[in-house]
């Protein structure tokens, strides 16, 4: 006997949802769907009317479905938001090339404005570039510093309020383990909310529509939406000991689905005891932007990079910042520890 | 001697043949010199550089539990402290340091009167009675040897513990700062003019567990009327707390020591954030948890790793009893909680600073203020109290199908915290806990009286059958 979607008990159930374990019809899985996610914008407040809102798009599952249900909620239930796609292109031969493709198709499909700022003509080094100097090994700190930074400039430079980006559940849980994992309070505090408060001038408030959306829910979601999205890994090696994180969060929902939202729940409800020392806030001497050092780690990288001194950024160098910022060669000792390659 | 190299190595099966080979693999990398004193042969290696002779590893371990107590001074000299023992070597190995610490020759001597508890739940777990009664001959050997108070008290009595055990019995009235040092006057005051020693309590002696027939047969369709082991060892853990706090309440101790180490800290931490506990971390990892009011619970051997503690039972002879739990031989995946333990274990093996990493995080959330106590929503279940005001939270089951069905208001699940609602909802479905169930159970009883009985009659529907009839 067919299995009946539970909810309109009327069509056969095309799946079951990886999250409550129903089984649904596809035009009720969408609307499951679309109405959680518009469920947790109108809970956390995320728009406000009228606001330009910037879609983070890499072309793949989560930023695509993002795309999609952001137009449609914006349609349905009348956000009256300005939405525009902005991409980062980080200079990737064989991988954001082909990703930015997809971004370029989704684009037309939904009509949006595209802005694209590339790490070359941001900082004048592309990925492959990097890695040829630096190897594989820290390559994503790289990657990862400067896509932040690069972000925010190309809402600056496209005028929105707002950015929001595809994190999802188990991105979000996999976080919360992953710090707990490091000892990383300052981290575990932040990671679960849902939009970061605006910070500043350089800064662009971020927030997570899906931050509820399990990571499979959101793959049925695309495929039975038939929605073009481009799905290969990054080819520079992943970050091993969010590996491990991820690892743990798949086995923990795979002994008990609701686990995903249970860890955001408990991230969610950890508090601090006053008088743990949280980094302040300040900005870089070098280009105004936010940093609780002297410099920002992107120009501590940069300068790395720009000097043949890759190590500069990996690590805790804060003693050095006052030397990169008044021009002071380094000594030879400093030079020759940040030098090596090999590590 | 027994040098194990490996952070990671399993340590409760030490095996002679095992060591020598590992021994001999990499012996030559490190120094066998005691770090310490720099003259005796290491024995141990508690971590990566870490050699410690025979003699210096005693001084190290048994200064680490003085400082623990005397950081935290929270115990009082004359106190009553109930040691809460499970036969593991971590619990026996706090046991030991009691001891030890209350010994004449002692250097700087404990001033507590110590008793202990042994929770049998071998009747949770399965084991038939001729097992059990062989488990408590056992322990009860170790405890006599003490020559302490002790409590062998059987699960089931968790099913006759009155409902207000939940409720947390006012705690004495707040300790000024300067309470411990005006404590530890009056207390050398009045043993100088008696000279009588703390230990020398008379000796209680418990008779092995007289379970009532008919509770073992209750327990066991309570524990298989949970269908997940996640949650059956969630429950069991909640039991055995609830317990082990109304045992020392009726026997009036005012402090219950618990024998985690920092490994099952971790494991502990890990676990409860993923079992949607993260509000209660505090409360249940730190060193100590007065959520229960009269009763305060203690941690003073947090600062073990379990390879530190595995040693030194096995250097110094502490004896263990070896007493199978639900996930006994379960495979890895069989529950959250085994998940946790085996995942932190290779990660410390791979990575050694693993556990203390994990660890660390926990000095630095919050404590409860015991003056927010009272007013404050409580759990009806884990007896978790709510600092923050956000008390019922819908869980994700419930957030997510906003369209099937609508919240009942008479819902028993608003008595409880997040994780408890996950550990009663995997409950098989004609337990009172679903909202039916929950007018059918509480038809005009106020909030309060609801909240008395949830523990009782919620964790315990067959119970409730039986006491009708």
């Amino acid at each position: 006997m067919p299995v009946l979607c539970s909810s309109c008990v009327d069509k056969r159930a095309v799946l079951k949802r990886p999250k409550t374990g129903h089984s649904l019809c596809k035009e009720c899985f969408f609307w499951a769907f679309e109405e959680e996610v518009h469920q947790t914008i109108v809970a956390a407040e995320l728009f406000k009317r009228w606001e330009k809102v910037g879609i983070a798009a890499s072309g793949g599952k989560d930023s695509t479905v993002l795309a999609h249900v952001m137009k449609l909620l914006n349609q349905r239930y009348d956000y009256g938001l300005e939405l525009m796609l902005l991409s980062v292109d980080e200079g990737i031969t064989g991988y954001r090339d082909d990703s930015l493709e997809t971004v370029k198709r989704n684009q037309q499909q939904y009509e949006l404005p595209l802005k694209i700022v590339s790490y070359e003509e941001l900082y004048g080094w592309t990925m492959d570039a990097i890695v040829s100097q630096v190897g594989l090994k820290n390559n994503c700190t790289f990657c990862g510093v400067f896509r932040r930074q690069a972000l925010d400039r190309g809402a600056i430079m496209l005028k929105v309020d707002k950015i929001c980006t595809g994190h999802n559940a188990d991105d979000v849980a996999e976080t919360v383990l992953m710090n707990v994992l490091r000892g990383d309070i300052a981290r575990l505090r932040r990671c679960t909310t849902i939009s970061t408060a605006s910070e500043g001038d350089g800064v662009v408030p971020r927030c997570k529509p899906l931050k509820y959306a399990y990571e499979k829910e959101i793959v049925l979601y695309a495929y039975f939406k038939k929605l073009d999205y481009f799905s290969t890994e990054c080819i520079y090696s992943p970050n091993a000991y969010r590996g491990h994180a991820r690892t743990l969060l798949k086995d923990l929902e795979s002994v008990r689905p609701s686990s995903i939202m249970d860890v955001i729940h408990s991230g969610e409800n950890l508090s601090v005891r006053d008088g743990v020392k949280m980094p302040v806030q300040g900005t870089c001497g070098r280009c105004g932007y936010i940093s609780s050092q002297a410099l920002c780690k992107a120009c501590v990288l940069l300068e790395g990079l720009n000097r043949g001194l890759p190590r500069l950024g990996i690590g805790k160098h804060h003693r050095l910042h006052d030397k990169i910022l008044s021009q002071q060669p380094l000594s030879e000792r400093e030079e020759r520890k940040l030098k090596s390659v090999d590590f | 001697r027994y040098l194990s190299l490996l952070a990671g190595f399993p340590m409760c099966q030490v095996d002679e043949d095992y060591h020598d080979e590992l021994e001999r693999a990499g012996a030559p990398s490190v120094s066998k010199q005691c770090v310490k004193c720099k003259e005796a042969t290491a024995a141990v290696v508690i971590r990566v550089g870490d050699t410690f002779c025979r003699g210096c590893f005693k001084e190290y371990f048994i200064h680490k539990f003085r400082a623990m107590l005397g950081k935290n001074r929270i115990i009082f000299p004359g106190e009553k402290v109930l040691l809460a023992v499970s036969g593991g070597p971590s619990s026996c190995s706090m046991l030991s340091q009691v001891q030890e610490g209350l010994s004449q020759n002692a250097h700087k001597k404990l001033r507590f009167s110590p008793g202990i508890v042994f929770i049998d739940e071998g009747g949770a777990v399965g084991q038939s009675a001729e097992e059990r009664r062989r488990t408590a001959a056992e322990l009860e050997a170790v405890f006599k040897a003490t020559g302490f108070p002790f409590h062998i008290v059987p699960l089931e009595k968790v099913l006759d513990l009155p409902s207000k055990v939940l409720m947390a019995a006012p705690s004495p009235s707040e300790q000024p700062a300067g309470a411990y040092k005006t404590a530890v006057g009056h207390f050398l005051q009045s043993s100088s003019s008696s000279s009588s020693c703390v230990t020398q309590q008379e000796e209680k002696e418990s008779s092995l567990p007289d379970v009532q027939e008919s509770s073992t047969p209750l327990l066991q369709r309570l524990m298989a009327s949970v269908e997940t082991l996640t949650a059956r060892e969630d429950l069991l853990s909640t039991l055995r707390q609830h317990l082990l706090v109304h045992t020392a309440r009726s026997e009036g101790y005012s402090k219950l020591m618990l024998g985690d180490s920092c490994t099952r800290l971790a494991v502990k931490l890990l676990s409860s954030i993923s079992l949607g506990r993260g509000a209660q971390l505090a409360q249940d990892t730190g060193f100590s948890d007065s959520r229960f009011g009269d009763v305060t619970l203690v941690r003073p051997m947090r600062d073990y790793s379990a390879k530190e503690i595995a040693f030194y039972n096995r250097l110094f002879s502490v004896p263990s009893v070896s007493i199978p739990s639900l996930d006994t031989k379960a495979p890895e995946k069989a529950s959250i909680q085994r998940l946790t333990e085996s995942f932190v274990i290779k990660l410390q093996a791979d990575f050694p600073s693993t556990v203390s990493t994990i660890y660390r995080s926990v000095p630095n959330l919050p404590e409860l203020n015991r003056t927010f106590y009272n007013p404050r929503p409580c759990c009806s279940v884990c007896a978790y109290t709510s600092f923050n005001g956000v008390f019922w939270v819908r869980t994700c089951d419930e957030q997510a199908a906003v369209r099937y069905r609508a919240p009942e208001t008479a819902d028993v699940r608003t008595l409880l915290c997040y994780s408890c609602q996950l550990t009663i909802k995997d409950m098989v479905s004609q337990s009172p806990c679903t909202a039916a169930g929950s007018a059918l159970l509480f038809p005009k009883s106020t909030q309060e009286e609801k909240r008395k009985h949830v523990l009782v009659q919620v964790c315990c529907p067959l119970f409730r059958e039986l006491v009708e009839k």
